[in-house]
């Protein structure tokens, strides 16, 4: 987790140079590859024809998101005739009229709960979890277990959907903790690859100093290998965030109370009822956007090389 | 004396029991181990293990998802064979998983060499080009479903092309092109990430002894970097496959699987016909069917990475 609040901390620096911090992430980054080995090379000279390229292609992404920010300030009449132009007047009509219809403060409260919540109960547990078996794995009883955990990497969602919808009901976790639980559940899988790869790395001597130190295991994982694992839980806890705060599917069928839903499911009752209004629409669908829009762009290297180092595995 | 020794150890036995629960032979496991592993594996078994079972178990009934059932055997596997919407969801499910997985890899793997290139404000870009990957994809399909409805048709009217002057998300033979251009859009962010972290393992020194022997840009493309990093296309490709198989929330937002049934996916089918159609049992099997089929792509996958694993 220090590497998690070095680079937030510094995140201009982090944005603008590339050296910056350089020491603090892991060598899975590109940037730091290139200051270790010298970034004035053979090729070292800037390439502008692929910068060109670059900023012809980044259109792509620019371009639908620069028509998402113009429509949430038009009036409808002004979207009729207006076509690519900037709105007249930057006017917030739009956006509090979506606000009241959506309740957003409420959204993003539970948005943030459900995200939260399972971000942090994910990298308590699973790392746990997989400390337990990646210590184990000679065991022929944990190794099973390893097995099965994995396995429901092959179980696709829709094949459970319906049964588990009948048993959160039945449980009473039709509500945000359900949720929760089913995150830290249905990462479980991938989580542990991630987690027991990397614990392998860590040697082992180090627990036996500290046990002789005489620390137990429960000292040893939370004092020793919990920090260790700080690469992997930034990774986890990125992955997990993303996934929680922007599902659709899971929301959609297990919170049963409308007034709980979260933000993109919000989007979708809002869709249903006010279909016509489109500055409206847009500007709820901004709203729900920016938070974290924003907090990517604060974070935005430590959040690239934290998904790079996931898809190493 | 003796006696108690003898039976020192039987009055051990009550701490001694956790330890000979996970394996007979093993010397010592640390208890705390068990008590790290018995909660997951309870939640996991209830919350994954028991629904799934149930769900298979549900297959040979015709259970509704609500009222009596009964048993009806292997007759709900050999309906969906005979159906011609779960044929119809699976052509366009494959169709579009085909075609946006090619797409998506060809993209990110261009993208990714020109951000891998000594260009200017790097990471600005490389900033710039994972933006979709951190947005919703239900509300990145709502922008684009108006960019559909309203923006194309008027470039389409002023180039006066026929196809493209009405929404392409009401044209039954294009819709599906619709859903491709957003999957696409969305995913291209995440792979070319990973094609980045392939490409970093590309050591610099073979650039320069090339450029030292005379080989062009597009030689080192092709006979250096392709083959080096050929694993992670191909589970680039296999991840890609899987994930677009799955495709739902797109089909929400864009299309509601319409027009008609022209762009039904299988896990919009399972959700709309299971959920609301009363054919829970029938759509479970559906669901059984592509179960397997994201085993064997699975599989498929793993021994991409052992491959990998032994370049």
């Amino acid at each position: 987790m220090t590497a998690t609040t070095a680079n937030v901390s510094d995140p201009a620096g982090a944005v603008e140079n590339p050296a910056a911090g350089s020491s603090r992430i892991g060598t899975a980054d590109p940037e730091i590859y290139r200051v270790r080995h010298g970034s004035k090379g053979v090729f070292g000279r800037t390439n502008w024809w692929t910068t060109l390229l670059a900023v012809v292609l980044s259109l792509t992404v620019l371009v639908p998101l620069y028509f998402t920010v113009v429509t949430a300030f038009k009036t409808p009449e002004e979207l009729a005739t207006s076509g690519w132009a900037p709105p007249r007047s930057w006017s917030l009509d739009n956006f509090s009229t979506a606000w009241e219809m959506t309740s957003y403060p409420r959204r993003v409260l539970t948005s943030s709960i459900i995200t939260v919540g399972a971000t942090v109960f994910t990298l308590l547990s699973n790392s746990m979890v997989a400390y337990a078996l990646g210590r184990n794995m000679h065991r022929p009883w944990f190794r099973r277990l390893y097995y099965y955990f994995v396995a429901a990497l092959f179980v696709p969602f829709p094949i459970i959907m319906l049964p588990v919808v009948k048993e959160t009901a039945l449980l009473h976790l039709d509500n945000e903790a359900g949720l929760i639980l089913l995150y830290v559940v249905y990462g479980l899988a991938f989580n542990i690859l991630m987690y027991t790869s990397f614990i392998k790395s860590i040697p082992e001597e180090l627990e036996e100093a500290a046990a002789m130190d005489g620390a137990g295991r429960w000292t040893i994982f939370w004092r020793i290998i919990f920090p260790l694992l700080s690469p992997m839980n930034a990774t986890v806890g990125i992955l997990t965030c993303l996934w929680a705060w922007n599902d659709f599917l899971l929301p959609l069928v297990i919170l049963t109370d409308q007034t709980k839903a979260t933000l993109p499911l919000a989007q979708y009752v809002f869709q249903g009822q006010f279909n016509t209004n489109y500055p409206v629409s847009f500007a709820s669908y901004l709203m729900a956007i920016a938070p974290m829009f924003l907090v990517y762009v604060i974070a935005q290297r430590w959040v690239i090389s934290g998904v790079m180092r996931g898809s190493q595995k | 004396m003796t006696t108690q020794t003898a039976t020192a150890p039987r009055a051990s036995d009550p701490q001694a029991a956790p330890r000979t629960i996970p394996d007979n032979q093993a010397k010592k496991v640390d208890p705390a181990f068990i008590w790290m592993l018995l909660p997951a594996a309870l939640v996991f078994t209830v919350l994954l293990t028991i629904p799934l079972l149930t769900g298979i178990f549900y297959t040979f009934t015709n259970f509704k998802g609500y009222g009596d059932w009964h048993f009806v055997g292997l007759t709900n596997y050999k309906n969906l064979f005979t159906d011609d919407i779960i044929w119809g969801s699976y052509l366009f499910t494959f169709k579009y998983a085909i075609v946006a997985s090619i797409l998506t890899n060809i993209i990110a793997l261009g993208l990714a060499l020109v951000l891998n290139s000594k260009m200017k404000a790097r990471s600005f870009f490389r900033g710039v080009f994972f933006v979709p990957y951190i947005l919703p994809v239900l509300v990145v399909s709502y922008i684009f479903s108006y960019l559909f409805t309203n923006n194309l048709p008027q470039i389409g009217q002023a180039l006066g092309w026929e196809w493209l002057s009405t929404s392409l998300l009401a044209n039954e033979d294009l819709a599906w092109l619709a859903i491709v251009v957003v999957g696409v859009w969305q995913s291209v962010a995440y792979n070319t990430i990973i094609y980045l972290a392939g490409l970093q393992t590309v050591p610099e020194e073979i650039y320069e002894a090339s450029a030292i022997d005379g080989a062009g840009p597009v030689r080192r493309l092709w006979s250096m970097t392709l083959p080096l990093i050929i694993p992670y296309l191909g589970i680039n490709m296999v991840l890609s496959f899987k994930g677009f198989l799955g495709v739902f929330d797109q089909i929400v937002a864009l299309t509601s699987g319409g027009p008609g049934t022209a762009t039904q996916s299988i896990s919009y089918l399972i959700f709309k016909n299971g959920f609301q159609g009363g054919e829970y049992a029938y759509q479970t099997a559906n669901g059984v069917i592509y179960f397997l089929i994201v085993v064997a792509l699975s599989f498929a996958q793993l021994r991409f990475t052992q491959s990998q694993e032994r370049v």
